[in-house]
C-alpha cells in the first residue's frame, strides 16, 4: 500500500472526498514528522515513533580503504503497540 | 506527544474542521496502516517510512525466572523503516 492507496481508504473509511483525505493524511504525517525534528516522541495507535542518537564513529572507505569518520546522527526508532503485534499474529 | 495532543495540534492547524473530525482521521489513518499490516501488506509512505511484516522464526526460549526451556512459536513483527526525507531532516540536512 502506498501514500495514494492509504489516502483512498481513509477518504472511503471517513466519507471525506480525495482531496481532503489526502491533505488530512498528509497533515498527520508531517505533524508526526514535526514533533521528531524537535526531538520529541509520537505516541498513536500504531506504536511509539521516537528519537534514537547514533554516536560517531570510525569507519573505512571498502573502495579505498581511507579511514574516515562517521558523524553522530539521529534516526527515527519504532516500536509496535501490543495491539498492533496482537492484531498481526491474529491473536 | 501523545495521541490527544496530536489531535489538538492538528485541531490549530485546520480550523475549518471539527475536532471530532480530526479525531476521526488519525485514527483511521493508524487503523488503515494496521489493518493493510494484518493483511501482510507492506505500507510505503514516500518521504516519511515504510511499514513492513517481519517473520520471526520459532526458537527455544528460557524462562529468565526458572530457567526452563520454553518453546517460543514463530510471530510476525510490525517493522518501521524511516524514509529518507525524514531521515535528512532530523539530520539538518536539506530535504
Amino acid at each position: 500500500m502506498n501514500q495514494t492507496e492509504l489516502i483512498a481508504s481513509v477518504a472511503k473509511k471517513t466519507g471525506f472526498s480525495a482531496k481532503d483525505a489526502k491533505s488530512a493524511v498528509q497533515a498527520v504525517l508531517s505533524a508526526v514528522e514535526d514533533s521528531l525534528t524537535k526531538g520529541k516522541g509520537v505516541r498513536t495507535t500504531l506504536g511509539t515513533f521516537g528519537v534514537g542518537k547514533r554516536g560517531a564513529r570510525k569507519g573505512r572507505n571498502p573502495k579505498t580503504g581511507e579511514p574516515i569518520t562517521i558523524k553522530a546522527s539521529k534516526t527515527v526508532r519504532f516500536k509496535a503497540s501490543k495491539t498492533i503485534k496482537d492484531k498481526i499474529n491474529k491473536r | 506527544m501523545t495521541k490527544s495532543e496530536l489531535i489538538l495540534r492538528l485541531a490549530e492547524r485546520n480550523p475549518h474542521l471539527y475536532q471530532r473530525d480530526v479525531e476521526r482521521i488519525v485514527a483511521t489513518v493508524f487503523d488503515e496502516i494496521s489493518a493493510a499490516l494484518a493483511r501482510g501488506q507492506r505500507v510505503e509512505l514516500r518521504g516519511f517510512g515504510a511499514f513492513s511484516v517481519k517473520r520471526r522464526d520459532a526458537r527455544q526460549g528460557r524462562n529468565p525466572r526458572t530457567g526452563e526451556t520454553v518453546a517460543v512459536t514463530s510471530k510476525r513483527i510490525p517493522f518501521f523503516k524511516t524514509g529518507k526525507q525524514l531521515r535528512d531532516r532530523l539530520n539538518e540536512k536539506a530535504s
